[in-house]
């Protein structure tokens, strides 16, 4: 297959240089690519996707016993990161965390991040995301955010820029090892000649740090399931699967004396840690939403009482607020007394004075993001969108300006991708994952999003988006 | 074992078998509508008597034909027990208890319900002979039961699948026996006919029988063969069989030891098991074929009930068993 054709259109691209030479660590990917034949690449495109659905890796769209279970298309093509990058990311991300962590419990207790008035008091303690039960606890081993999948882009320039924190239980995990799977499949020769860092072992390491929350010796852990209805249900099963631990439900689950048991066939037995995969607010119908039915009544005081752990910990969301994010690299400053190693997305406040006259002004090159909101909802594209929304726009802001924040529109990067033209530039992001146990630990792999359909900047998988392996070198 | 999961292994069970013997039980009428002399009508109202879905059927107002009752108890899923609902509903267990499951099961399990789903869009499988579309249901049924046998640990969840497994067979090899009381012989002394001979012959085929029991008994004769299917003590399909199964399954699942019963299920099926073990085939006849079976299927149907009460829905009592603790 030949790439001379390939247009890189002024985009940082991953494997061309600008004057679309190939760049170093693509060069083995490339000479493969040239000896397999457009037929052979479209074959090896076919049945990975036919893998995926044998596997069941999909995700639901349906309420019905029949309905539609839809794959996040796979491209062939991986996204390959060099060591020296990776090296930057690892150590950016560690210091994040790191700093988020501190952040977190000193919100919930001392507060003297606010008191200082490095981050507006107001801004954290009203956000429906800080979680008044969880004011004076410390969770066990003082840890918040376990497992963390940070969202990255890189600008025209291939500077990398955090996204967002995703600090409340990321997803796409799944798709990282599963993927891994069939590409290995694809190319066997290419990871024997080209040093590819493993993530296989993630499950290990995740089971690890969740026995780590506990002080028994032989700790029961299981995976805290909303069921089959939601969308990341085969991710819930997976892992559990693969750390050989319980899949439980909040029916599975009953507390009793501040201790949470599992119902088995043998009677109740209790369990000590959980990666809870449902939003803080529904764990427990008694301190939270008392609509809830995927909860456990009781669940939080056992977690208060000490008797269970929570991966991750409630509470975390506060920290992944759209404006709060804007305060994370003074919030590294605060801690830690370092530099940030990775860039913020520069960050308009609408609730500070400056910015917003600068917002009002520039909305029509800007993106506006209302503060809590996730999954691209109350968002405004500024070069997208006409003068009513602009005006629209400009309104809501002066109307409720803590609510919003501005950034300027990012040309995401771009990896070749298999279309029905042969190769093409698609914008990608990324989002490795990070654990926190005994120690802070980045996994040399990640989940690449990437946007199927030409010049489209949205990634999501509900909106036309896919992903591709991501390769960490050894060298 | 979580009960939760224990109620999906036992049912993945079940519905895998039943799927199996949906297969086995339109087999019986095909097989036999073509060595039908040419002046009988074939008769597949039966079919759907014995399977207990008559009245589903009748609902639907549908003439009973060999493509309505074809479609009815294999493609409809408004039918909860068809092959269509069976292998959906098992796949639905198997995916909420998907961690419990090895990886080429689940994998083996989604391709045959991805292969039932793509047969029942298709409008020419009426025109196709749909043997072999069954043939397939059950190979495919019996490579998963192939892939257990052999990867699966021998703990509680294999046993609440066996138990599922041989319940539910015991059930369908009674109904199997029942399409015969359906089918009806144009006249009470056609009874010994070559005609008799053959649905004997169609039946005994269905349940992959027809070689064993001439091993045994020789000729095709009425009480041997419900003596075969109901009380024998080798053949794999044979209720008594299934239920002695289901007994050992049952007690490895409450623990080794003691004699009797420790909770009511284990009661439920050991009064079942020994009254085959101690019935005749002369008690079955003497009973009544039809009322005999009928009432089979009741036991098993309380069986089952204990089962779900001792093992699946211990949360209504579980203050009582926290305080044991």
């Amino acid at each position: 297959m030949e790439t001379v054709n390939y247009q890189i259109n002024g985009n940082f691209d991953e494997m061309f240089n600008p004057d679309g030479a190939c760049r170093q660590h693509y060069n083995s990917f490339l000479s493969l690519v040239k000896k397999t034949s457009p037929k052979k690449m479209s074959q090896l495109q076919f049945s990975a996707n036919k893998t995926q659905i044998a596997m069941g890796m999909t995700f639901n769209v349906y309420h019905d016993n029949q309905g539609t279970e839809k794959i996040l298309h796979l491209d062939i093509v991986p996204r390959i990161i060099p060591n020296s990058e990776w090296k930057l990311l690892e150590a950016g991300l560690k210091q994040r965390i790191h700093a988020l962590n501190l952040f977190l419990q000193d919100i919930y207790n001392e507060r003297k991040i606010l008191k200082d008035g490095i981050v507006p008091e107001d801004l954290i303690l009203k956000s429906k995301d800080y979680l008044e039960p969880c004011i004076g606890l410390t969770p066990p081993k003082g840890i918040w955010c376990h497992i963390t999948g940070t969202d990255l882009v890189r600008d025209k320039n291939g500077e990398y820029y955090i996204l967002e924190d995703n600090l409340r239980c990321p997803s796409g995990v799944s798709y990282m090892l599963e993927s891994r799977e069939i590409i290995k499949r694809a190319y066997p020769e290419l990871f024997n000649s080209m040093g590819v860092m493993p993530v296989s072992d993630y499950p290990a390491k995740l089971l690890k740090m969740l026995q780590f929350l506990s002080n028994k010796e032989k700790p029961i852990v299981g995976v805290l399931t909303p069921g089959i209805y939601n969308s990341a249900y085969f991710e819930h099963s997976y892992l559990a699967l693969q750390m050989g631990v319980e899949l439980v439900s909040g029916i599975d689950l009953v507390t009793k004396n501040n201790k949470v048991y599992m119902q088995t066939t043998k009677g109740l037995q209790q369990i000590d840690v959980l990666y809870r995969r449902i939003d803080d607010t529904f764990m427990d119908p008694m301190a939270f939403n008392p609509d809830s039915m995927l909860g456990v009544p009781g669940i939080f005081e056992a977690y208060k009482a000490g008797n269970i752990a929570f991966a991750n910990a409630p509470g975390t969301g506060v920290a992944d607020d759209k404006a709060v994010y804007a305060y994370v690299p003074r919030i590294i400053k605060y801690y830690l007394n370092e530099e940030p190693i990775l860039n913020n997305v520069p960050t308009y406040l609408c609730r500070e004075e400056d910015d917003r006259k600068y917002v009002l002004e520039n909305i029509h090159n800007l993106v506006v993001k209302e503060t809590n909101a996730a999954g691209g909802y109350g968002m405004l594209i500024g070069p997208k969108a006409d003068a009513a929304e602009h005006e629209k726009f400009r309104n809501l802001i002066r109307n409720n300006p803590n609510n919003y924040i501005a950034q300027p529109t990012l040309s995401l990067s771009t990896v070749p991708t298999l279309t029905e033209d042969g190769l093409e530039g698609r914008h990608v992001d990324l989002r490795p994952y990070i654990l926190y146990g005994e120690e802070i630990e980045v996994i040399p792999g990640a989940l690449t999003r990437v946007a199927l359909k030409k010049g489209s900047l949205v990634v999501n998988s509900s909106q036309g988006g896919g992903s591709k392996d991501t390769w960490v070198l050894y060298n | 074992m979580l009960s939760r999961v224990a109620n999906s292994i036992y049912w993945l069970g079940r519905y895998l078998e039943r799927a199996e013997n949906y297969a086995r039980f339109i087999d019986v009428n095909i097989n036999l509508s073509m060595d039908l002399p040419p002046d009988m009508n074939e008769q597949w109202e039966p079919l759907v008597l014995a399977t207990g879905d008559h009245e589903l059927f009748v609902k639907k107002n549908l003439k009973f034909d060999r493509k309505n009752v074809i479609h009815f108890l294999t493609f409809d899923s408004d039918n909860l027990n068809s092959i269509i609902s069976s292998i959906t509903f098992a796949r639905e267990n198997a995916r909420i208890i998907r961690e419990n499951l090895t990886k080429e099961t689940w994998e083996k399990l989604n391709e045959l319900y991805h292969f039932v789903q793509k047969k029942s869009t298709k409008k020419e499988w009426k025109a196709e002979d749909l043997r072999e579309f069954f043939e397939s249901v059950k190979n495919q049924v019996l490579l998963l039961y192939g892939l257990a046998e052999s990867t699966v640990a021998r703990t509680e969840g294999w046993h609440f699948r066996q138990l599922g497994m041989y319940l539910e067979r015991a059930d369908k090899t009674s109904r199997i026996l029942d399409v015969k009381y359906h089918i009806i012989l144009p006249s009470p002394t056609m009874i010994g006919t070559p005609l008799d001979f053959l649905h004997w012959t169609a039946l005994l085929k269905s349940v992959t029988a027809f070689n064993t029991y001439r091993r045994i008994y020789g000729n095709i004769d009425s009480s041997n063969v419900v003596e075969f299917l109901v009380l024998n003590k080798y053949f794999p399909r044979s209720m008594f069989f299934c239920l002695v199964e289901a007994e050992k399954c049952l007690q490895k699942i409450t623990g080794e030891g003691a004699s009797g019963y420790r909770n009511s299920a284990e009661k439920a099926m050991g009064e079942l098991r020994s009254k085959l073990e101690f019935d005749d085939v002369s008690d079955v006849i003497n009973s009544g074929l039809h009322e005999y079976l009928d009432d089979m299927q009741l036991k098993i149907n309380k069986i089952s009930n204990e089962i779900d009460q001792n093992f699946f829905q211990i949360k209504h009592n579980f203050v009582s068993q926290i305080n044991e603790q």
